[in-house]
């Protein structure tokens, strides 16, 4: 019988944040951002951050990712203790974040040519991850000549391609109209289930937060910190349907008066 | 339901016609562009017809005819030796400027050290104009041919040196673009290579374009160290003489040939661009 730890070791994508807290800083005053963050998401597990805006679940990510420096407390992916961004932690970012100058070809074999892939091994790879996601075709396009969607596509493929540990998105699907998101998201899931890559999802929308995840942590404000956890146990594969089970709605009232309270309260901020 | 009734007191021919032409020069761009240039010549025609004379005077003023004239006497006699002279000034000095312009460019965007060790002086010569090297140039260069490249490479090289520096900044300062780099395991090389210098080729752009215009701005100054040829030469010995039509004729020749010559470079670099669409107000 392996320890946790043991266990932890041999499976990719294991991901501790211990302590964490985050403290911006300029001449008038400090804002404190988060507060004492204590999450550990196992290996290929699918976790939603969830909580209204000003809640700090942008900022946590953008630490996991390496792109913001901790002022206490740290953040481990398999053991060893982030403290610059890599290839190992993939992030798909808010905005459309495709390189303008090259092909959506171009774009999503970056990481492997950066890497040092040979090139018919890297097209190889890339081809085949652009007919996962449709894109196949419009290879050769530049993203302006893309849809939001297709970009959005683009950008997790981009991802996903150098292998990371761990798949960071930041609301990914917020600037995508209504059906494209709900398509996007079942896409996700689609691929999320042949990989089984652990990812860590920030969005503020609770019906995508438990149609995605394993589990939803529920985020405060004031400074930012997690208040609550949630498993989500519905069955899977997910379809869309699922969002009008009885055991959908009932989870979608609990998470909606959790998070209720703290958007009052982030919105008494700006007043 | 479209019925075509003649208009009242016109004939139809008439009508027809002024649609005709209307929508060739509103619809068309490139007779819009011609049209453009028509009236400007038109209009100074007539203002030289009619003396025009309130604050200012057009009274002494050539007209494109007499421009016309002079040109055609020009052309007669051998003109390709003055082309020759002042086509080769202007690229030597652009190309020398645009090359070290965007080099140092580029390094200075790049490195914190490299911006404080050289952009002081750059930006304590950068506002003395050409005219003022003149007396220098004839000190420091051993001919008069290299101080003329040196005053056309003056006014090429800061506007593509500064365009450089923005373009490189501009996109360091892009947080996300950066970032999807770093995410990628790009090191500073790959940065460099595939984000901040695709990033920075507008600006890039942009200060080539008008880099190639300012050394033609600058070719009138940079010739008066000429001693006979040179479409500057030609300007500035017609004014020492009081003989008009050339002078009008000399601006307008290095007008053409700048206006050219931008246009040569900004076709280029878009080809450079692929990725980019322009899409104005009023196209189709």
């Amino acid at each position: 019988m392996m320890t946790q730890l043991e266990e932890r070791q041999t499976i990719k994508g294991a991901v501790q944040v211990e302590g964490l807290s985050v403290t911006f800083r300029n001449r008038s005053h400090e804002t404190h951002v988060l507060d004492s963050i204590q999450l550990g998401v196992n290996p290929g597990e699918f976790v939603c951050l969830l909580g209204p805006s000003g809640c700090g679940k942008s900022t946590l990510l953008n630490v996991v990712a390496g792109f913001i420096k901790p002022t206490a407390g740290y953040v481990m992916v398999d053991q060893s203790p982030i403290t610059r961004p890599g290839a190992d932690r993939g992030f798909v970012f808010q905005q459309y974040s495709l390189l303008p100058w090259k092909t959506a070809f171009q774009n999503i074999e970056l990481g492997l040519k950066i890497r040092g892939m040979p090139r018919a091994e890297r097209t190889e790879l890339v081809n085949d991850y652009l007919n996962r996601v449709g894109l196949y075709k419009y290879r050769n396009r530049y993203p302006h000549q893309l849809s939001g969607g297709m970009q959005q596509r683009a950008s997790i493929v981009r991802a996903l391609v150098n292998s990371p540990s761990v798949l960071l998105m930041d609301e990914p699907f917020a600037a995508l109209d209504a059906q494209t998101r709900h398509l996007m998201q079942e896409l996700l899931l689609d691929i999320w289930e042949d990989l089984k890559t652990t990812v860590i999802f920030v969005t503020h929308d609770i019906e995508e937060a438990i149609f995605l995840g394993d589990r939803i942590c529920i985020m405060g404000v004031q400074p930012g910190h997690i208040k609550a956890e949630l498993p989500i146990d519905l069955r899977r594969p997910r379809h869309f349907d699922d969002t009008l089970s009885t055991e959908f709605v009932t989870l979608h009232r609990q998470v909606f008066e959790c998070i209720r309270e703290e958007t009052m309260k982030s919105m008494e901020l700006s007043f | 339901m479209a019925v075509s009734v003649p208009r009242s007191g016109y004939p139809r021919w008439l009508g027809q016609m002024a649609d005709g032409l209307s929508s060739l020069f509103f619809s068309n761009r490139s007779a819009r562009r011609l049209l453009s240039l028509v009236l400007f010549f038109g209009i100074w025609q007539i203002l030289c017809e009619i003396s025009f004379d309130f604050f200012i005077n057009f009274q002494f003023v050539p007209s494109p005819v007499e421009v016309l004239k002079a040109t055609l006497t020009f052309f007669t006699e051998d003109p390709w030796v003055h082309f020759r002279s002042s086509i080769n000034r202007v690229l030597w000095g652009y190309a020398v400027a645009s090359g070290i312009g965007v080099l140092l460019g580029v390094v200075i965007g790049w490195f914190a050290v490299a911006e404080d060790l050289l952009l002081p002086p750059l930006e304590l010569l950068r506002p003395i104009p050409a005219v003022a090297w003149i007396p220098l140039a004839i000190l420091m260069f051993p001919n008069a041919e290299s101080g003329m490249i040196y005053i056309t490479f003056v006014g090429a090289f800061f506007p593509v040196l500064i365009s450089t520096i923005n373009g490189v900044e501009s996109t360091l300062s892009d947080t996300v673009l950066i970032r999807v780099g770093q995410c990628l395991g790009a090191k500073p090389w790959h940065i460099f290579k595939d984000i901040v210098v695709p990033g920075s080729l507008p600006s890039i752009a942009n200060g080539l374009v008008i880099g190639m215009g300012n050394a033609w701005f600058c070719l009138v100054t940079a010739e008066i160290l000429a001693g006979r040829y040179g479409v500057g030469y030609i300007t500035w010995e017609s004014y020492v003489t009081s003989n008009y039509p050339p002078i009008v004729m000399g601006m307008l020749m290095i007008g053409l040939m700048g206006a050219f010559s931008s246009w040569v470079v900004s076709r280029a670099m878009e080809l450079l661009m692929p990725w980019r669409v322009i899409k104005k107000q009023g196209t189709a």
